[in-house]
């Protein structure tokens, strides 16, 4: 059970977050916390037109909202808003359980929280982040 | 004679498996699990004197009212109360405090005025005196910490003063196993003609608590906490003190006449009991104390005092491990944290091993800020847990250091 959760996938991204770190000039810029555990993730965007230039994160929490947060920023960059919409949507959809995780997907590594309640909301910490900030633009 | 074998006996979830193993419980700050004896008064008062309390005049009525004031009697006696005058129910702690916050706060706590609590308080004893603090102008002080989570007394004599009309601090910490002395604070507070409010909720189960030698005015803990059920506590307040206040919630019970325009309000302590009460759990906290009574307090207080200097010292050994608190003069738990796992991981590996901690910012949100933490990890010790829980603990921390460690290498 430990290791359906806690995958090779997800302890890479903790160990080795992929674009984190502060994006100064930010078009997108949110902070989130998960006041039931003291998580907290800072996402940055910066849009090409409608695309994401660039997306960074920032945050300190348990290896699953940093992994996720880390899958989120590969994942949301180079998208246009609807399509980043779209992924946190679809990411959060899973998230629930309502639908299959694709197999083939980085994501699928997630798949293990859905069977602990508590963990959901690490997991969609920085997508929910993100989601915020594209609402307030 | 303590035997923590034949104690454990009377528990039967310590009988649980979770997976392939025997739950080693050590979240009992979050709340303790319920003896035998507290299962069955529930059990009985439903089964045979349900009724609705203080006005039915029927056999049933008579008997649940006895029961439930019977119940109060006995937690009285436990906190060494003078009698039943100020000994209020509520639904725990945070209520307990909440009352004195309105009814007291609202009608005494005037602009200009201050409130001092501590840097380490619960969100249950910082919260309820914000919102008093917004609706009267008061200003809240805070006494600060040390390092190891003891109280700067110097700092305390400089912020009680003649503007201060309550001290409020917890009794002992939830995340740092500190036990703050109250009978100094409350001088401070009396000699500067303010009260002191004391939260119970870490200290009425694991220590002897005796209301008067702690000179406080309010006292507040909560039953399921110290083997009770769910949805009890206790307000005990200095009865003068509660007949100025203005009552909390209106209702039922509280009253003695009312008109379409006004009422009078009933007599201590059920001026402060509005409405039906949580009368089986009232029962059942009133076991609970009979239960910890026969244990006697100073013999529970010994138990956890060795399990937790036991603890310390095993948890010492783990390489690279911070625990937060003082030294000595413990309560029964540890908070800490392990180089590159985090507390949820932890906990949710330690699971895996029927080990139940806690982790996250324990309801302790500026306490945590202030030590410079998200979280901790934390594990609390009751009158049932063993030292080979403790060992079962440690050996799981390691394995849990080494499963993420394994990964850090490879990174």
């Amino acid at each position: 059970m430990m290791r359906e959760l806690y995958t090779q996938v997800i302890m890479d991204h903790y160990q080795r977050p992929r674009n984190r770190g502060a994006l100064e000039d930010a078009d997108l810029k949110e902070h989130l916390l998960n006041p039931l555990c003291g998580d907290e993730v800072t996402v940055y965007a910066v849009f090409d037109g409608d695309r994401v230039a660039d997306v960074r994160f920032e945050g300190r929490g348990c290896s699953i909202s940093q992994a996720s947060a880390s899958m989120m920023t590969e994942r949301l960059m180079g998208k246009g808003r609807e399509e980043a919409e779209a992924e946190i949507e679809g990411f959060k959809t899973m998230m629930i359980g309502k639908v299959e995780f694709p197999e083939m997907d980085d994501l699928a590594a997630l798949k293990g929280v859905i069977q602990y309640p508590s963990r959901i909301k690490c997991a969609t910490l920085a997508w929910t982040a993100f989601q915020k900030g594209l609402a307030r633009e | 004679m303590y035997d923590v074998e034949e104690i454990r006996r009377d528990f039967p979830i310590l009988d649980r498996w979770i997976g392939d193993n025997k739950l080693v419980y050590l979240d009992n700050a979050a709340t303790s699990q319920k003896p035998r004896p507290v299962l069955d008064a529930l059990a009985e008062y439903y089964e045979r004197h349900n009724a609705n309390i203080h006005r039915g005049v029927h056999r049933l009525a008579e008997e649940a009212t006895a029961a439930y004031e019977e119940s109060r009697e006995k937690v009285a006696r436990f906190l060494s109360a003078p009698d039943t005058t100020g000994l209020i129910f509520t639904r725990g702690t945070t209520e307990s405090i909440n009352l004195v916050a309105y009814a007291w706060g609202r009608k005494f706590l005037r602009e200009g005025d201050e409130v001092v609590l501590t840097e380490a308080e619960h969100h249950s004893n910082l919260v309820p005196w914000q919102l008093a603090a917004q609706a009267t102008g008061a200003k809240l002080r805070f006494i600060p910490i040390r390092e190891d989570g003891t109280l700067v007394l110097e700092e305390a004599e400089r912020l009680i003063g003649p503007r201060t009309k309550l001290v409020g601090c917890i009794h002992a910490s939830n995340v740092l196993a500190t036990i703050n002395p109250i009978g100094k604070l409350a001088e401070l507070a009396h000699d500067a003609g303010a009260l002191m409010l004391v939260d119970g909720a870490q200290s009425a189960p694991h220590l002897p608590v005796d209301v008067g030698a702690l000179g406080c005015d309010f006292f507040a803990c909560s039953g399921h906490k110290m083997l009770g059920p769910t949805g009890v506590g206790v307000l005990w307040g200095r009865p003068e003190i509660l007949e100025e206040m203005d009552p909390f919630l209106g209702g039922g019970e509280m009253i003695r006449e009312v008109h379409l325009d006004h009422s009078t309000y009933n007599d201590l302590p059920y001026k402060f009991e509005a409405g039906t009460m949580n009368i089986a759990q009232a029962v059942g906290l009133g076991a609970a104390v009979d239960y910890l009574g026969d244990l006697e307090m100073k013999n529970v207080r010994e138990h956890e005092r060795r399990l937790g200097e036991y603890a310390y010292r095993r948890l010492s050994e783990i390489e690279g491990i911070k625990i937060y608190g003082p030294e000595k003069d413990r309560t029964g738990l540890v908070s800490f944290s392990l180089p590159d796992v985090h507390p949820h991981d932890l906990s949710q590996l330690l699971d895996e091993d029927g080990i139940a901690i806690r982790s996250g910012h324990h309801c302790a949100q500026p306490l945590m800020r202030r030590l410079g933490v998200a979280a901790t990890a934390r594990a609390s010790f009751y009158l049932y847990n063993t030292e080979e829980e403790v060992d079962a603990l440690v050996e799981a921390l390691v394995r849990a250091r080494e499963f993420f460690g394994a990964f850090a290498r490879l990174a």
